[in-house]
């Protein structure tokens, strides 16, 4: 890299602070102009204030109005403290949230055992220089530009019970969508469908950065296909790999759209991220409550995230 | 490596060769600057997006939720009379339906239309509580062709009126008339000849009942007529306001009555939309369909006349068949309307019978609701259903609408979809109803 004589240079000359030393009386030389450092305050404070008050803010109002029974009309002064009732209604009465955490966590393990390997596969399988495999990469990552709303329309005209594609090729008479036991496994398939694609586009990008030399030099020492990449190619490929994991985590945990385009994540098809939206966006606005349910999502996600930090904060200090 | 002394050293260093000429000061302060224009523009974004619609009473904006092509020409049409009737310009701002309806609340609170088209019925009176609406006594004093229930579903809990009805559709099981006459069906005055006619129907290889609950709210219309036909009109509305116990006896009855009805509907009805279900009729696969009159958009227009309905039959000789669900739509005005002589005078316009009149003329799937309207150009099926709201007793507007939204939409809908699913534990389903009820209508 080219930055590397800059550096030396640096090195021999003396800090530019010619500018600084001949105003500054203090004990410790100025070594930024007062220009910089309000540019550089800038820089800090904006951000700052974006995620505070768009982030952390919010987040901390959430937490706030799950001990409410707010219903998101009138003043705020008129909202009812009412402690940890709402927590209290969410696990014991509300029948909905059972089903939904099951699905959260169906929805990870799914996308984490089948999908992510798969599309890992996909991507081993593309960076072979297959021909034609600029065709299979776009029909793959397709699904991840289509627009929801395009998404929903298309799965349900080939799951629809009466007119759909799939019934209509099987001679079946399946409820694809409304039948609780067999949805939840439709809409992971199809939820699957667009994640395959994601990760094969983000290993495929990992695939090619990965030293060709090392490959050769296992090739060299009689290493087989199968062992050059779980010896050789996945260690090497660990952030990707650890890229790769935090995305399946984080899709699997905000997993929405699809479920509220079949059915507003209903029958079966309920979800935390779901609920949240039901009971705050719509018209119910059951506010206090759907932020309880947000509380808890919040919760589950911070323990993944904390999780994920851990671990990058252990291989820095390495 | 080596480290940076300084800052200034660490900054320096992160500037490409290519760049470096550049003064990069001037640089990070336009970045700087980019990204606290960003902020603010972000932010302004969140405010007001229009000030339009002037404050001189030569204009009024209405908000409407009538997004089909259909009603939504006939609004065009409405508001081009009214023009022409009194010289103001009315902009209409079309919402889809669905999304106007779940934004209710921030749009109320917001800056909304002078003029918003929305519902009779518990929500109708709860905005006006709220002080989210405009009284419109002074406007009804003005109007007229209008029967006392209407107004009764016009008035707040105050006694004033906050409503403008302008059509209203009632629910009855549509059939197609070519069918039944080859068949030779007759229409059922009792639940037994109901399901008498169902089992024929099975026979005949039709699906008795089409039947769709995939978004929840058809199967509430199911569940209305029931409650209307074994428990009465004065016990539903007690019920929707929470004044009567969801595990008690009555409710019980409706839905195991339900459950006796459940086999003559078409299966899978979870996964079906009620549009799916209602071309099942269309395609004589289903015999009939207990839906709302907008059932008729799904036809074609040669069929139109092949269409014909009954009111859902009697269950219990003392309670009758006269009572049904026949929602109301209309208009309202906004709390604070940028000129309230001008949305007055729209709202004077929508309720007259010159309004209604047009509407006549350009939308068959409606009713109007103002009876001094020239209803000569209704269809068959539009001349019964006028007849059939206006023999009925008591008109309720839909369970979604006379009940909290909070309650309809988190509690009922799960609840009657787990009903259809599984319809055996109802005892069961009845108590989380409860427990749901007394939480919610206590907060």
């Amino acid at each position: 890299m080219s930055d590397l004589p800059l550096i030396q240079a640096d090195r021999a000359v003396p800090p530019p602070a010619a500018t600084t030393t001949t105003r500054g009386r203090g004990r410790r030389l100025r070594l930024l102009s007062r220009t910089d450092r309000v540019v550089i305050t800038l820089m800090v404070l904006v951000p700052l204030l974006l995620v505070v008050g768009l982030v952390w803010l919010p987040a901390a109002a959430t937490v706030l109005l799950s001990g409410t029974d707010w219903d998101g009309i009138g003043p705020l002064g008129e909202i009812d403290w009412v402690g940890l009732k709402n927590y209290d209604d969410v696990v014991n009465i509300y029948p909905p949230f059972v089903p939904a955490v099951q699905n959260n966590l169906l929805w990870l393990a799914a996308l984490f055992v089948v999908a992510t390997p798969f599309g890992m596969f996909l991507a081993v399988l593309l960076d072979k220089e297959l021909r034609g495999s600029r065709f299979y990469q776009t029909a793959l990552y397709l699904p991840v530009v289509l627009s929801l709303a395009l998404i929903g329309f298309v799965w349900q005209l080939i799951y629809s019970r009466d007119q759909g594609l799939l019934n209509a090729l099987l001679g079946s008479q399946t409820d694809w969508y409304g039948d609780p036991n067999v949805n939840i496994w439709a809409v992971l398939f199809a939820a699957g469908w667009r994640h395959v694609g994601y990760i094969m586009l983000l290993y495929l990008a990992g695939l090619k950065g990965v030293d060709p030399s090392l490959r050769e030099a296992a090739a060299v020492d009689g290493s087989s296909e199968a062992s050059t990449f779980f010896r050789v190619v996945f260690p090497v490929m660990r952030p990707i790999n650890i890229i790769v994991l935090v995305v399946t985590v984080i899709e699997s945990l905000r997993a929405f759209d699809l479920v509220w385009v079949i059915n507003k994540g209903r029958n079966g098809l309920e979800l935390l991220s779901a609920l949240v939206t039901q009971n705050v966006v719509g018209e119910a606005s059951r506010i206090g409550f759907g932020s309880a349910l947000a509380t808890i999502m919040l919760v589950v996600s911070l323990v993944f995230i904390t999780l994920y930090l851990f671990t990058v904060m252990r291989e820095d200090r390495r | 490596m080596s480290r940076p002394r300084s800052q200034a050293e660490y900054l320096a260093r992160l500037v490409p060769p290519s760049v470096a000429g550049l003064n990069r000061r001037s640089l990070l302060a336009g970045a700087a600057g980019a990204g606290a224009l960003l902020g603010t523009g972000l932010l302004a974004g969140c405010g007001s997006d229009s000030d339009s619609g002037g404050a001189d009473a030569k204009t009024v904006s209405l908000g409407s939720n009538q997004s089909d092509p259909k009603p939504k020409d006939v609004i065009a049409k409405v508001m081009d009379g009214f023009k022409t009737s009194t010289g103001v310009q009315a902009n209409i701002n079309t919402v889809d339906h669905n999304t106007f309806q779940e934004n209710i609340n921030n749009y109320l609170q917001g800056k909304p239309d002078d003029v918003f088209m929305w519902f009779a019925g518990y929500r109708m009176r709860f905005f006006a509580a709220k002080g989210l609406a405009g009284d419109l006594s002074d406007v009804w004093g003005k109007l007229s062709g209008y029967s006392d229930a209407f107004k009764k579903a016009s008035t707040g809990d105050d006694g004033k009126q906050y409503f403008v009805p302008a059509s209203y559709y009632p629910w009855a099981v549509f059939y197609r008339k070519s069918v039944w006459q080859q068949r030779g069906y007759q229409v059922p005055k009792t639940l037994d000849e109901l399901n008498n006619l169902g089992a024929q129907m099975k026979k005949d290889g039709l699906n008795p009942i089409a039947f769709a609950d995939k978004d929840g709210w058809p199967a509430m219309g199911t569940f209305d007529i029931l409650n209307l036909r074994i428990n009465g009109y004065q016990f539903h509305v007690d019920l929707m306001a929470g004044k009567e116990a969801w595990t008690s006896d009555k409710v019980k009855k409706v839905f195991d009555t339900w459950a006796g009805l459940l086999p003559i509907h078409q299966p899978d009805s979870l996964g079906r939309t009620w549009q799916e279900a209602a071309q099942s009729l269309q395609q004589k696969k289903s015999g009939m369909y207990l839906l709302g009159l907008f059932v008729a958009q799904q036809f074609n227009n040669d069929e139109q006349d092949d269409l014909d309905f009954f009111t859902f039959p009697e269950v219990d000789s003392t309670i009758g068949a006269k009572a049904l669900d026949a929602p109301i739509d209309g208009y309202m005005m906004a709390r604070k309307p940028k000129s309230e002589t001008a949305a007055k005078k729209l709202l004077e316009y929508v309720g007259s019978k010159d309004a209604a009149n047009i509407t006549v003329k350009n939308d068959p799937s409606t009713l109007v609701a103002n009876t001094g309207a020239d209803t000569s150009g209704y269809t068959a099926l539009q001349k019964k259903a006028a007849e059939l709201v206006g023999s009925a007793t008591e008109i309720a507007q839909f369970l979604d609408r006379d009940t909290r939204p909070d309650f309809a939409s988190t509690v009922m809908i799960p609840a009657l979809q787990q009903f259809i699913k599984d319809p055996k534990d109802i005892s069961g389903l009845l108590t989380s109803i409860e427990n749901q009820k007394k939480s919610i209508f206590t907060s």
